[in-house]
């Protein structure tokens, strides 16, 4: 197949009236970043849409990339022709014949006459561009009403654009244009696809995972930060603070409250993750809880954990089944690491019988008898780390001595 | 003197060489240990995992390495047949095959197997009607190369897989890769490939080094049984340098293919034009691969012009270098129908990506004095 250029449409947000001028530049950002890898490829806008003019790129693969663009709906590819009837229709019939056509293919023109100076009128091209089609291709039968293949052909001044294809993209709000959020990432199946499902909805997101080193071993912190780099191939780049935990989690153990230890960690959790929305600008926080899934997830624990903050608390999954959960953690691409079997901090000391319903005035009585807790909590998140993920690429902020990209 | 081998092996990259060294020096741990030494190894490793599977456009859980061309395609084929033994004991391959692949089918026979070794055309293809008429109730797997090693006669893989997965999608389908990377675009997913294997010190890597491509959901019996290394399919600790050496050269060899088929092909062109002009030499010529040229001296045993080559300052090859020593007349050429003087004059000239236009001037000049040097001393041709 030989293409010149992608047609990107937008979905909801063009509902927006003042604002779209800012979903659309987010878009155009996006795609942008993503696009850095293909030089050769150029950007070109319209009113309500986004050319991606190939240069030579293979359009396969930006297709693609660019079906993780939020915002985006659909993506078409799209053949260029001079504006000029004879040129048009040996494009379009160029187009079908790379289509290869079954025997008994239903098919129809619909062409736009978008430069009124352009001698046919819409009707008319309908017309003449079909007939000769047809008369090639002895396979294809007419449908106007619901075809196999609808042939697009829009005339512009300076061009004519020739398509048929039409690509579901993962649709949504432009990353970015509904604020930011920090999102409590785990190892486990769910919180990434919290983080996907925000990010969805224009929120942008920072990472927030609690490691405790030694109890828990590097690889499992490497494979969060694995998560939040299949996270980053969608949003171009992400950051994820690291915060080591081992020391306020240590403290609840010595409470010898067993039962109430997860909700007392969860708390604590939300307390750091507050803090580090703070200093970064952000203004809610997202988990992955799903009601009921575990005895942290009950209406009663939930109440007791999301005391611990004033920020708004998202839930994307809360009404979620498992199953659905599963299903969009694979076909984001989470699924796979997220069930490597590396312990996390959250699975290392559950009790044998964790309350699922905690009392609120137990729980900060406990909290408040651990004197060091508050220092605790601070020198947590001053000792978090910070990286920052770029979609493929590698990670700032970190030594990476092991990983040498020319040996690669 | 100048070296026209490379479908035998080909000299690494400079850089291959170098991060081999420094790895080895530097990043000595067992990839399955637990410490930071073995981290850091285990990170190269899926690294490795991550280009690889990059350049051939598959998921990087999709690569198993292993230590070359002949151990991919004995997983394959005999990892295949263990598994898969309960639905039936029948295999479908080519009679022009690498040995690897070859000997692998005729010692399965050993064990209760039945092969079907596919006849070739006087062109050495196979048709995908042949691959599918061969198919039988109890057929599991198909193997087929996509580029021949002796010839470099490409076979339709796409044709096989598209056919062979219409009618019969149960079975696997196996395609030894080895001289068709970096030469010809490829494309895993297109073809149905079940499984693919490939050789790192044909694309100018490390020779030891080697994957197959098992593709999801397809399982394999293991032939080395230990550890769960390489999601248990292949035991043993993973040689990291070599890997990530072989992962370089991958990626190089599949960023440049569409380059190097371009230059190769002129020289292949040129070299095709020469052998014709010279009314002693053969060409086995058709559909091939841009890096090999094929001929035959009939009547003159291709070790003497091999030798005259080589006085000359050209290094090429009779047969394929893994049977050259042997004396027997090639297999290959055999089964394409040559007879047993054409078959035995076989050779073989191939090409690498860093030849220059002078290189082939050189190889052309010796071919012509070679030929003119031979048929001057009659009495030495037989």
């Amino acid at each position: 197949m030989h293409y010149d250029m992608l047609l990107l449409r937008f979905g909801e947000f063009t509902l927006k009236g003042k604002n779209r001028t800012r979903f659309e530049k987010a878009v155009l950002n996006h795609v942008k970043l993503l696009l850095k890898p293909f030089p050769g490829a150029s950007l070109r806008k319209e009113f309500g849409r986004i050319y991606v003019v190939l240069g030579g790129e293979p359009y396969e693969q930006i297709i693609q990339v660019l079906q993780k663009v939020f915002g985006i709906t659909t993506i078409s590819p799209v053949k260029m022709a001079p504006v000029e009837l004879g040129a048009i229709i040996e494009t379009a019939v160029a187009l079908m014949r790379e289509l290869n056509v079954a025997e008994g293919t239903t098919f129809k023109v619909n062409a736009r006459r978008v430069w009124k100076e352009f001698a046919h009128s819409s009707q008319e091209m309908n017309h003449l561009i079909g007939s000769p089609i047809l008369r090639e291709f002895q396979a294809l039968r007419v449908d106007v009403h619901q075809p196999d293949i609808e042939l697009r052909v829009e005339v512009r001044e300076q061009a004519a654009y020739i398509f048929s294809d039409v690509i579901m993209a993962v649709g949504g709000f432009p990353l970015g244009t509904n604020g930011k959020a920090m999102l409590l990432l785990s190892g486990g199946i769910d919180s990434p696809v919290a983080g996907w499902s925000s990010m969805r909805r224009g929120l942008e997101i920072e990472c927030v995972h609690f490691y405790s080193y030694p109890f828990t071993s590097e690889r499992a912190k490497e494979k969060v930060i694995e998560l939040a780099r299949v996270l980053a191939g969608y949003a171009g780049r992400i950051k994820i603070h690291l915060v080591p935990f081992t020391e306020v989690q240590t403290a609840f153990t010595r409470t010898g409250q067993d039962n109430l230890i997860i909700t007392l960690m969860r708390r604590s959790m939300l307390r750091i993750a507050t803090m580090l929305a703070e200093r970064e600008g952000a203004l809610a926080l997202v988990t992955g809880d799903s009601l009921g899934q575990v005895a942290s997830q009950t209406l009663s624990s939930m109440n007791v954990i999301g005391r611990s903050t004033e920020l708004p608390l998202l839930r994307p999954l809360v009404m979620m089944d498992k199953q659905e959960i599963t299903e969009i953690a694979k076909r984001i691409g989470t699924y796979d690491l997220s069930i490597l079997p590396y312990e996390d901090c959250c699975t290392l000391f559950v009790p044998k019988s964790p309350t699922t319903n905690p009392n609120l005035w137990v729980v900060q009585k406990i909290e408040a008898s651990i004197r060091d807790l508050n220092a605790l909590i601070e020198q947590a998140v001053a000792a978090t780390e910070t990286l920052v993920l770029e979609s493929g690429g590698a990670i700032e902020g970190r030594n990476e001595e092991v990983i040498q990209e020319d040996w690669f | 003197m100048k070296y026209f081998d490379y479908a035998a092996t080909t000299p690494p990259f400079e850089e291959v060489i170098t991060t081999v060294a420094e790895i080895m020096r530097r990043h000595y741990g067992n990839p399955s240990s637990m410490h930071r030494y073995g981290e850091d190894a285990d990170k190269l490793l899926k690294r490795s995992r991550e280009v690889c599977a990059a350049a051939l456009g598959v998921y990087p859980s999709e690569i198993v390495f292993t230590s070359g061309a002949t151990e991919s395609n004995n997983l394959a084929i005999k990892g295949v047949a263990l598994q898969y033994q309960t639905r039936g004991k029948h295999i479908v391959t080519v009679s022009t095959e690498h040995p690897s692949v070859y000997e692998a089918c005729r010692q399965l026979t050993n064990l209760g197997f039945e092969v079907t070794f596919l006849p070739v055309d006087a062109e050495g293809h196979v048709s995908a009607e042949q691959v599918c008429a061969a198919v039988r109730k109890d057929t599991i797997l198909v193997s087929i190369m996509h580029v021949n090693n002796e010839t470099g006669r490409v076979q339709p893989v796409h044709d096989i897989g598209a056919a062979l997965k219409k009618q019969f999608p149960r079975i696997l389908f196996h395609i030894d890769g080895v001289q068709g990377f970096g030469k010809l675009p490829v494309d895993i997913r297109g073809w149905r490939a079940d499984l693919y294997s490939l050789s790192a010190h044909k694309l100018r890597g490390p020779k030891g080094a080697g994957l197959l491509f098992v593709r999801e959901g397809v399982e394999i019996f293991p032939l080395h049984s230990g550890g769960s290394q390489e999601q248990g399919f292949r035991a043993g600790t993973e040689n990291v340098p070599l890997l990530v050496g072989m992962s370089k050269a991958v990626r190089l060899a599949g960023e440049r293919q569409a380059e190097t088929a371009r230059r190769m092909t002129e020289w292949r062109e040129r070299v095709v034009a020469e052998v014709q002009t010279i009314p002693q030499l053969r060409l086995n010529s058709g559909e091939e691969a841009p890096h090999i040229v094929h001929f035959s001296y009939p009547g003159m045993k291709a070790e003497v012009l091999l030798h005259t080559l080589e006085q000359l300052g050209v290094a090429v090859s009779t047969k394929s270098a893994c049977s050259s020593k042997l004396a027997e007349p090639s297999r290959v050429l055999q089964a394409m129908g040559r007879n047993e003087a054409e078959a035995s004059g076989g050779i073989r000239i191939s090409f690498g990506d860093e030849h220059t236009e002078q290189d082939i001037d050189e190889l052309i000049l010796a071919l012509q004095q070679a030929v003119a040097k031979l048929e001057s001393l009659e009495r030495w041709k037989r």
